[in-house]
């Protein structure tokens, strides 16, 4: 009953039948869910709160397994392999899927650490290299000019809206292939949303994004497709403009019509 | 009269009585600070920080053996007790978390916190000094770092739990290991809270003195060698106060003031961390 449309462009992930079942939870958070994600795109994930957008955003880098007791069914595949193995390798995995956090994570430590931290990760002890990479991941995500004169300083003296660009930074300073944004502007001012939104699309040059958010305006501004979901279901998967104009599934139409939500 | 007006006199009385309990408590401290500060000022000089402890009587009398035994006590006491309390509340906060053993491990650890400390002087006596058949350093430091353990496991689990599960998570999703997540983004967040745990710590065993009665004992000769009994601030201070002799009580007074300012100084320092940490 669900219409996902089939994606004829290069997938960076194929999600196939896949349920995810909270600790002690009776039934599962998400049933069967079947979605291509188009690489060096944005999909924007969109649905009422407690439909499971959240919970299948942190499938996508086994956020789920810091937790014990969580049940993964299906399947994600991603670079030509079940990234739902138990014998995926995590570190590895979350490399290459970045994430950045509905509040901004700035660590506590100065901001050059906090960009430079997951190179530091990767063993990359070379001064001139560190130095090289962590410029052009300020400059990437747009907050260069402001922090250049303090790099050294510590990172949460930053603004909101700095500090989560700085997360920004910190993510692609590893040139990961996919990156999940939750909810990424809803602690943010408008001024400071638009900045990241800006941001998410220039980004899609390089990596593919998955942007979970409760604003429809937000999933139309900046995604190319726009998953529906609701209460645990994959509702719709199309491109943007058509679902918002032309929905297929009669549950999509009321949900953006704003008959319910 | 209506019900707000009694329940404001109701109210008035409460804080009056509040207040007065307040001033009565804080007029204490002071009266023990002032009474401290005018015999322990006054006992002060020079030749306590130069002369080892004398019989009654010797102008050449002084507190260098129970100061430096008293240093090397506490000091030891913190290399035991400061390791294991936080890789302890570490376990808790990061690997325990809600489980049962956790559970019961902060319980056990919340009643030793309030276990007369001259218990475990007799526990360490029946397991450190009756084994090795002589009073040591040794023994005096293991029951000092046993009190405090408790407590520096109790700030430290408390303040990485306040560690928002969020910075956590940001450190693992840029593929940090458990380990790594803990060195570099936990326990920095958590830094001031814990150095202040340490630091209370420090200033509870501090002034002991009846965990170290029979462990580390107490004589008037200045020693390093930590298989030997060793005089401490604490005992000597109460073998002074107690005697019948002059001088004596002089450096027993010389002893209370200099002890109570190192762990008011403690204190305050560790208060000061914590504020400072809290503001930013
Ligand atoms: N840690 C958890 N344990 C158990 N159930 C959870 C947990 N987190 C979320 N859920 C449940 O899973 C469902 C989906 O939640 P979530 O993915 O957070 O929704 P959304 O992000 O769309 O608002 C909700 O019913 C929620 O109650
Ligand atoms: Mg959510």
């Amino acid at each position: 009953m669900a219409s996902i449309i089939d994606i004829k462009d290069e997938c960076s992930l194929h999600v196939r039948n896949f349920s995810f079942t909270y600790k002690g939870a009776t039934t599962p958070s998400l049933k069967k869910v079947t979605m291509p994600i188009a690489k060096h795109s944005v999909t924007a994930l969109i649905g009422p709160s407690g439909c499971g957008k959240t919970t299948l955003l942190r499938s996508f880098n086994r956020m789920h397994d810091l937790y014990p007791g969580n049940k993964y069914e299906g399947e994600i595949e991603f670079e030509g392999r079940n990234i739902l193995d138990p014998k995926e390798d995590l570190i590895h995995l979350r490399t290459k899927i970045g994430m950045i956090f509905q509040k901004p994570t700035a660590f506590p430590m100065s901001i050059f650490d906090n960009v430079a931290y997951g190179m530091r990760l990767q063993g990359i002890k070379n001064k001139t290299e560190l130095e090289g990479r962590v410029e052009k991941a300020l400059q990437d995500a747009a907050i260069w000019k402001e922090v250049k004169d303090r790099l050294k300083h510590d990172a949460n003296g930053l603004s909101g809206g700095q500090q989560q660009r700085l997360c920004i930074a910190r993510a692609i300073a590893v040139e990961p292939e996919v990156l999940l944004f939750d909810e990424p502007t809803s602690a943010l001012d408008p001024i400071s949303t638009q900045g990241i939104e800006k941001l998410v699309i220039e980004l899609k040059e390089r990596v593919s994004i998955i942007i979970v958010t409760h604003n429809m305006q937000q999933a139309a501004r900046v995604s190319d497709y726009t998953g529906f979901m609701y209460l645990g279901d994959l509702i719709e998967l199309g491109h943007t403009e058509e679902l918002f104009v032309t929905p297929k599934e009669k549950l999509t139409q009321e949900y953006i019509t704003g008959k319910f939500g | 009269m209506t019900a707000t007006q009694k329940r404001i006199i109701i109210n008035r009385i409460a804080l009056g009585f509040s207040t007065l309990s307040a001033i009565i408590a804080l007029a204490f401290l002071f009266w023990i600070l002032g009474v401290l500060v005018m015999k322990g000022v006054d006992s002060l000089s020079w030749s306590i920080f130069m002369f080892e402890g004398s019989p009654p009587g010797y102008a050449e009398s002084g507190l260098k053996h129970a100061l430096v035994g008293q240093l090397i006590l506490v000091g030891l006491a913190t290399l035991i007790g400061v390791p294991l309390g936080i890789m302890a509340g570490t376990y808790l906060s990061e690997y325990g978390k809600n489980s049962k053993l956790a559970h019961t491990i902060r319980d056990i650890s919340d009643i030793m916190m309030s276990a007369p400390s001259i218990v475990i002087g007799a526990f360490v006596y029946a397991v450190v000094v009756m084994p090795m058949g002589h009073f040591s350093a040794w023994a005096g430091a293991i029951a000092l770092a046993i009190i405090m353990i408790p407590i520096i496991l109790r700030t430290t689990d408390d303040m990485l739990q306040l560690v928002p599960g969020t910075l956590r998570e940001a450190a693992f999703a840029l593929g940090a290991p458990k380990y790594k997540v803990i060195m570099d983004v936990v326990y920095r967040g958590a830094k001031a809270g814990i150095l202040t745990g340490v630091l209370l710590g420090i200033a509870r065993v501090g002034g002991e003195t009846a965990p170290l009665l029979f462990t580390s004992f107490n004589d008037n000769f200045f020693t390093t060698d930590l298989n030997e009994a060793m005089p401490s601030l604490t005992v000597t201070m109460f073998n002074y106060a107690i005697s019948p002799y002059d001088d004596w009580q002089q450096l027993g007074w010389a002893a209370a003031f200099i002890l109570s300012m190192f762990i008011l100084g403690l204190n305050i320092v560790g208060r000061l961390i914590l504020l400072a940490g809290k503001r930013k």
